[in-house]
């Protein structure tokens, strides 16, 4: 027997209001809670970004203590990566998945609500650090050994307890999707004509089922090296630093294509609708995104260049690396050719997805000038590297949310948001994203070190840009934060099929969606002609 | 029970073991990551063991006239109260002779205390043609409260040794053993 929020009895009172909340099965409600938790931790981890660029406001110490710099990039980064991307995807997916697949609900949904309330607490006790005696963990979010072994502040065993819990929210969650895509199809979508979103996040839960289980195991050898009397990552006893670093990257990598496949997948989903095509090229970018999981195995060694790594390990890892570039540019490619001679139109969620492309796209050619051995020895550690993951993560990852949350809103709320201001959020974004992170690549490449309160003066001027940037660019998410308010709220309302060029199941439902859909599978291919959806709307 | 159902509990047990594994998997990279290590002689990691007596013989017959220099050093870590070094700072050597050289430690401590040098070699492509017939960085070194030693390390470079290598670095780092490992490192050791 399954609970259903609304099978609560109404008391009317507080109780039960947070019974509801707290015992939900219903893959909407919990992607609603997924995606709430994700843009709460949003704006605590860009309040931490705020503290970071005012420091860097100016060269010198004005605001943090070297101490508390490090403890803000580190939560900084750990919350943006754990909290807000990956959050923000498991919430769409919930929303969506089901939706698209025909599914009435996830396919185990007992252990989605448990996946989901592991992560308030998760979370709660990542942040309490910052309040304990010490301070937070200070040693950057990739916790290199003995920076978090021997010389980790005491909170670093609650990062380590935070992470488990993380982990496991994150695989169990994994095998719901995996599960669901497998089992609740409705008949007729063969795996090949599921639509993109559902595709990358499929390779997604792979991912996460493959290394969130490795990161727990670094984490686990972490605390026994700590406490336990083992030496993993000590020379003392025989263990290997470095050791560390690669099996931390092990993880690391593929949890940045985690990190980016369901952007790739909400885009493929985005740019046909309002091109008005079919998407161009759809098996060559499943084929593609499931060649970017597996190559994202065995390119870890790129982010370890200068640990001393013998030649031969640098060219295959350079080689490897570059290798990727190519799944990926067959994937912008076929959105180019989804859009040649198509109709156009531009409304908010497009435009994320064009920024999306574009600036993801810079990202990935700052990639590759990392992935070069020789010109790495240069960049490692410097602001050109945080200059490239934040416009990968940024326009990418965040972007790719945001036009997610423009496109399907009106389906959720039933409400249109407002256009005017949608298109405003988005100009203002896509100009403070580029004056915060273009600037460090030029100071990257001059020389200044990532990860350091002060710099030298030479890197002023770079600075400020970056940070006059990074404070518009945290107003631009308050307007967001409003917009959707103001939708949730109110507004033109939405008709079932919202946009005019959208194909799809999601979109045979009444908008907004309600609770329970598709009790009986419903037929596929969707074949809707004007009238039909004149019906629907009506 | 349906077939979806059935389906179901195949996949979930399926992933769910596919979790556990690579969670198992990440503690097999650390045994993997040690043999790798060791038989590419990677990282400048050098043998943890002495060189076997006939390769010893063989070589010596086939000692070169090419000669290379060799630097020591020694490092200190972290909470270590002895003082370490060299005797020499550096030597030049021929390819295939054996050379002994001497470290110096000293407990300064009021205590007994344990340590454990662990060495790694510049360029790390020359570790495996560093063979040391006797060293103190085999097993651990143990001084009184004041005590002071010398202590051998006899090696010799192997003549096969890349042309392009005429420096090597061999550092020891020294460690103190915390309490709680000096027992079971011994086991290891043997």
């Amino acid at each position: 027997m399954v609970v259903q929020a609304q099978d609560i009895p109404h008391r009317s009172s507080l109780l039960a209001y947070i019974a509801r909340w707290l015992l939900t099965t219903n893959h909407k409600e919990i992607g609603t809670l997924y995606l709430c938790l994700s843009f709460t931790l949003f704006f605590i981890a860009g309040a931490m970004a705020m503290v970071i660029r005012l420091e860097l406001f100016q060269p010198g110490i004005q605001f943090a203590q070297p101490l508390f710099y490090n403890q803000m990039v580190t939560m900084h980064g750990l919350l943006m990566v754990f909290g807000v991307v990956m959050p923000a995807f498991v919430g769409l997916a919930n929303w969506q998945i089901p939706l698209m697949i025909g599914a009435p609900d996830m396919a185990l949904p007992r252990l989605n609500n448990f996946s989901f309330w592991i992560l308030p607490f998760a979370f709660t006790l990542l942040i309490s650090t910052l309040f304990m005696e010490g301070g937070a963990p200070n040693f950057g979010w990739t916790f290199y050994a003995p920076l978090s072994t021997t010389y980790g502040p005491p909170s670093t065993d609650f990062f380590i307890l935070a992470i488990h819990m993380m982990g496991i929210s994150s695989v169990l969650g994994a095998i719901n999707v995996i599960v669901t895509i497998f089992n609740l199809r409705t008949p007729g979508m063969t795996l090949m004509k599921m639509p993109l979103f559902v595709w990358t996040w499929l390779i997604t839960a792979f991912l996460l089922i493959m290394v969130m289980p490795v990161l727990a195991g670094v984490v686990t050898m972490m605390l026994t090296d700590r406490h336990f009397g083992t030496s993993f990552f000590s020379a003392t006893g025989g263990g290997d630093p470095v050791m560390f670093q690669h099996i931390f990257w092990f993880f690391g990598h593929p949890e940045v294509y985690i990190l980016i496949l369901p952007g790739f997948g909400i885009a493929s989903q985005i740019i046909p609708t309002f091109a008005r095509k079919k998407l161009f090229g759809y098996h060559s970018m499943v084929f593609a995104t499931i060649a970017i999981a597996i190559l994202s195995f065995v390119v870890w060694g790129h982010h370890m260049f200068t640990t001393g790594m013998p030649l031969v390990g640098e060219l295959f890892f350079m080689y490897a690396t570059m290798l990727i570039a190519v799944p990926t540019g067959v994937k912008v490619f076929n959105w180019v050719a989804t859009m040649w001679r198509g109709s156009m139109t531009f409304e908010t969620p497009m435009l994320f997805a064009l920024g999306f492309v574009i600036l993801f796209t810079i990202g990935g050619f700052s990639g590759l000038m990392l992935a070069l051995v020789p010109a790495d020895f240069q960049y490692h550690d410097t602001f050109f590297v945080v200059a490239h993951f934040h416009y990968v993560l940024y326009p990418g990852a965040i972007f790719g949310t945001m036009a997610a949350v423009y496109y399907w809103l009106p389906k959720w709320t039933g409400h249109m948001y407002d256009e005017r201001l949608g298109k405003i959020h988005f100009w203002t974004a896509v100009i403070a994203v580029n004056l915060t992170f273009f600037p460090m690549h030029f100071s990257g490449l001059a020389g200044m070190p990532r990860r350091i309160v002060d710099y030298s003066l030479q890197f002023a001027d770079f600075n400020m840009v970056s940070s006059i940037g990074a404070g518009l660019l945290g107003l631009t998410q308050i307007l967001f934060l409003y917009i959707v308010i103001k939708t949730i709220r109110g507004g033109e309302k939405a008709s079932a099929h919202v946009w005019e060029g959208a194909e799809g199941l999601e979109w045979t439902v009444p908008s907004p969606a309600p609770l329970h859909t598709f009790e009986t599978p419903p037929p596929f291919p969707v074949i809707m002609d004007n009238s039909e959806r004149t019906q629907l709307d009506e | 029970m349906t077939e979806t159902q059935n389906h179901q509990r195949k996949h979930l047990v399926l992933l769910f073991s596919l979790a556990v594994g690579m969670f198992g998997f990440a503690y097999a990279l650390v045994p993997l990551y040690q043999v790798f290590c060791e038989v590419t002689g990677l990282n400048g990691k050098t043998s943890g063991r002495p060189a076997d007596p006939v390769t010893i013989s063989d070589t010596l017959v086939v000692a070169s006239d090419r000669e290379v220099t060799i630097q020591f050093l020694a490092i200190v870590g972290n909470g270590m109260p002895w003082e370490f070094r060299p005797e020499k700072h550096q030597l030049r050597v021929r390819l295939g002779e054996i050379n002994t050289i001497d470290y110096y430690a000293r407990n300064r401590a009021n205590q007994a205390v344990t340590g454990q040098a662990v060495p790694s070699v510049a360029p790390g492509a020359a570790a495996k043609y560093l063979h040391k017939i006797e060293c103190f960085c085999f097993s651990q070194q143990h001084l009184e409260a004041g005590e002071d030693r010398y202590m051998p390390l006899r090696f010799y470079i192997g003549v096969d040794l890349p042309e392009e290598i005429h420096t090597l670095s061999l550092s020891y780092t020294l460690f103190k053993v915390p309490e709680v490992q000096v027992a079971a490192l011994v086991d290891k050791q043997s």
